[in-house]
């Protein structure tokens, strides 16, 4: 059992937790994942590392309600624990010297981007974020991210807060500013990702997005989390989950992430959602 | 006397029945019928039999105390060799190991071995498991990482002669392939969990949610345990390399099976973890597996249930018992027949595979004649779901891991028969090491390898 030792209301469908589990606190490095499963009824679902404290023996994640089983994670307590929570799990990112790295990170996808944006500064990198969010209440983590960036930005769909529009505008007026960028890493709904992607391609930056497929088992075994990484058909749990932001066949992702959202629909409805 | 040329019938649940529920289909022999069968072994004092046991059972004595009436002498006989009777007696391919040597043969069908392996297994668990002594502890500690098949017999074969050891599985339950593989109406759950509770108390430790490669490391064991053994098993699905394959609605055997029997997605939603099929349904492949997902369909509510096969029956790997019962459910056989292509509803969801006709040529270099296509004999089938089950490649998590680890051409670590690795520490056995095949072979490699082990620990000071 692995016990919940903090939880933090992000936003009214944003938690954060902090988890006992040693081992994987151990080895978590960003950019990694971790499976849990709440009960015995559950289902095994996946969430990006968002921090962890080695010492402590603890892994943060944060985890917007979107089905079942996030919905009924987020009525979980300090004190209550996980039946499972398995880890690190998939590639760590690739923290090397890239120069000026533009980080990318929408809604809640802002949570996996932070520790990568820590360690990129700490490897001297010059380091510039972009974080979007639909409004105001669902930014996360600016302070956070802000601490460990040379330059920020933030956007907001409803101009609640920063710039009106999208994260991919910023990125665009950057680039035609001229400003010499080595890599982007964008984290975020698949859609922003591949606009990002679209607007550095011309370019031939480099691009790397972080991805989230259907996962059962999530060490190698099931083969759900297939992504199309150019000709090539990669297995996320494994192979990724960062992958060239350039050759990923987003719309086949968005396309099999909707595989049970009837079945979510039916699943949330019995729970009294 | 002459012999009885024909098994006694071992009853099961009439076709029609079975496949509206996910019990178990045949019920096994009363003590009575085993009696009978046990009866109609010639006792050969060459033992045939034993030679196509993987894991060396003394099959002729254990039915010689059947046939006596003995039950309790013959279950210990049994498991001197198995510590996994029940799980052997419902899915090992008896028909090519044990009864494929059966003298009787001669004449009529073979004793039916697995029948009474499984007779005196649910006749022991029913009993009461009876736990050998704990023989003396040697002070050696050893590490199994994977508890399937091969880790569970490797684990319970070490532990009986007095080594420490502990498991490392990277699921939320033991057994593997059992229990995420093997569907519940070929071998139920609670069998395999009472299994597992019997390779605990002979004094092995589990340890889950620990995906040896990333939770710790080989290496990290290596310092802490006198010696490994890696029984990691199947991994990535194989998959066809045919255009539209990544449609929704196209899954690998492996993930329809789990989200179905270690997930319990037939069960939904009761169970979270979902699973959808519509109505017609095409499993490629025609191994145990393949039989298992088309099976598995029909109880799943599918209308129509496909195999689609591009050998012809001779070439099928499945066991024979398979075949039929997938048969006797209705599943439609499609025999030398390959995909083509997976086509859409152009909103990217599956509705039509493209298949061509095939013949058989010359023969391959399974020795199997390989299949070569009829050109312009294209045809469609609208379909809803696919299933992939035509193997996995091993899993890559350890051997992507361990520094220095000799690693074959398929992924597979390399070892000698008994599982000895290049890495004196290090041994490995099942899938991982052989690429995927049965249950039985694994928990051969197991038991070989705790051999290996064990005389390995006795050099090592």
């Amino acid at each position: 059992m692995y016990k919940i030792l903090e939880k933090k209301v992000m936003s009214d469908t944003v938690k954060l937790m902090k988890i006992k589990a040693p081992l994987v606190a151990k080895k978590a490095k960003a950019g990694q994942f971790i499976i849990l499963r709440i009960d015995e009824k559950g289902e095994r679902i996946p969430l990006t590392i968002a921090d962890y404290d080695r010492k402590k023996g603890t892994v943060t994640v944060i985890f917007m309600e979107v089905g079942k089983t996030t919905k009924q994670l987020g009525t979980l307590n300090v004190g209550d624990s996980l039946l499972n929570f398995v880890g690190p799990l998939g590639q760590p990112s690739d923290i090397e010297k890239y120069g000026t790295v533009v980080m990318i990170g929408g809604g809640v996808g802002i949570a996996p981007l932070y520790p990568i944006v820590r360690e990129l500064k700490e490897m001297g990198n010059y380091v510039i974020s972009i974080l979007g969010a639909r409004n105001k209440k669902l930014l996360m983590l600016e302070k956070e991210v802000e601490e460990f960036s040379d330059e920020i930005y933030i956007t907001t769909d409803d101009g609640s807060k920063g710039q009106k529009g999208f994260v991919s505008d910023v990125l665009q007026k950057l680039i035609d500013e001229g400003r010499k960028i080595n890599m982007v890493m964008a984290i975020g709904p698949v859609i922003m990702m591949k606009v990002v992607a679209n607007v550095t391609r011309p370019y031939k930056i480099k691009t790397l997005v972080s991805l989230n497929p259907i996962m059962v088992d999530g060490t190698g075994m099931c083969g759900g989390c297939r992504v199309s990484v150019g000709d090539e058909t990669k297995f996320a749990c494994v192979d990724g989950p960062e992958f060239d932001g350039h050759k990923v066949d987003y719309d086949n992702l968005m396309l099999r992430n909707r595989r049970f959202v009837c079945e979510e629909e039916e699943s949330c409805k019995l729970a009294g959602d | 006397m002459a012999v009885r040329k024909t098994k006694y019938e071992m009853p099961e649940q009439k076709p029609k029945e079975r496949i509206k529920n996910f019990n178990e289909v045949p019920y096994g022999y009363d003590k009575k019928t085993a009696i009978e069968e046990a009866k109609r072994c010639l006792q050969c004092k060459n033992k045939p039999c034993v030679n196509g046991c993987p894991v060396e059972i003394d099959i002729p004595d254990f039915i010689k105390h059947v046939a006596e009436g003995d039950i309790d002498k013959a279950v210990e006989v049994l498991k001197t060799k198995t510590n996994l009777p029940a799980v052997c007696g419902r899915v090992c391919p008896y028909e090519s190991q044990c009864e494929g040597e059966c003298t009787l043969k001669k004449i009529g069908e073979p004793v039916g071995i697995g029948r009474l392996e499984r007779f005196l297994a649910d006749y022991e668990r029913k009993k009461g498991v009876k736990i050998p002594k704990k023989a003396k502890s040697t002070g050696k500690k050893v590490a199994v990482v994977g508890a399937g098949p091969a880790g569970l017999t490797c684990a319970g074969d070490l532990a009986k002669i007095g080594h420490s050891v502990t498991v490392f599985e990277a699921l939320h339950d033991p057994g593997g392939v059992l229990m995420y593989g093997i569907p519940e109406f070929r071998l139920p759950k609670e069998i395999v969990k009472a299994e597992v509770e019997y390779i605990k108390k002979l004094g092995v430790e589990i340890k889950f949610d620990v995906v040896v490669g990333k939770t710790v490391t080989v290496d990290e064991l290596m310092k802490e345990y006198d010696a490994i053994f890696i029984g990691t098993g199947a991994g990535l699905p194989r998959w066809l390399r045919v255009p539209g394959e990544n449609l929704d609605g196209v899954y690998s055997a492996n993930e329809f099976l789990t989200r179905v029997n270690m997930m319990r997605a037939y069960d939904f939603p009761n169970y979270d973890t979902p699973v959808k099929i519509g109505k017609v349904v095409a499993t490629f492949g025609a191994g145990n597996v393949a039989m298992d997902c088309a099976r598995t369909s029909l109880r799943l509510g599918a209308e129509k249930s496909y195999i689609i096969y591009r050998r012809s029956e001779v070439e099928m790997p499945a066991r024979i018992e398979e075949i039929h019962h997938a048969k006797e459910e209705g599943v439609i056989f499609h025999i030398l027949t390959n995909p083509v292509m997976f086509t859409g509803d152009g909103k990217g969801i599956l509705k039509e595979v493209e298949c061509i006709k095939m013949k058989l040529g010359e023969p391959d270099d399974s020795g199997r004649r390989r299949p070569v296509p009829i050109e312009g004999s294209n045809f469609k089938i609208k379909i809803d779901t696919a299933l992939v089950a035509i193997g996995q490649s091993p899993n890559p998590l350890v051997p992507m891991t361990v520094k220095g680890l000799k690693i074959g051409k398929w992924g597979n670590i390399e070892t000698d028969e008994d599982g000895r690795t290049n890495i004196p520490q290090i041994f490995a056995g099942g899938d991982i090491a052989t690429g995927a095949a049965t249950v039985i072979l694994a928990m051969g490699a197991g038991k070989r390898s705790a051999r290996a082990i064990d005389k390995f620990l006795k050099i090592k000071k």
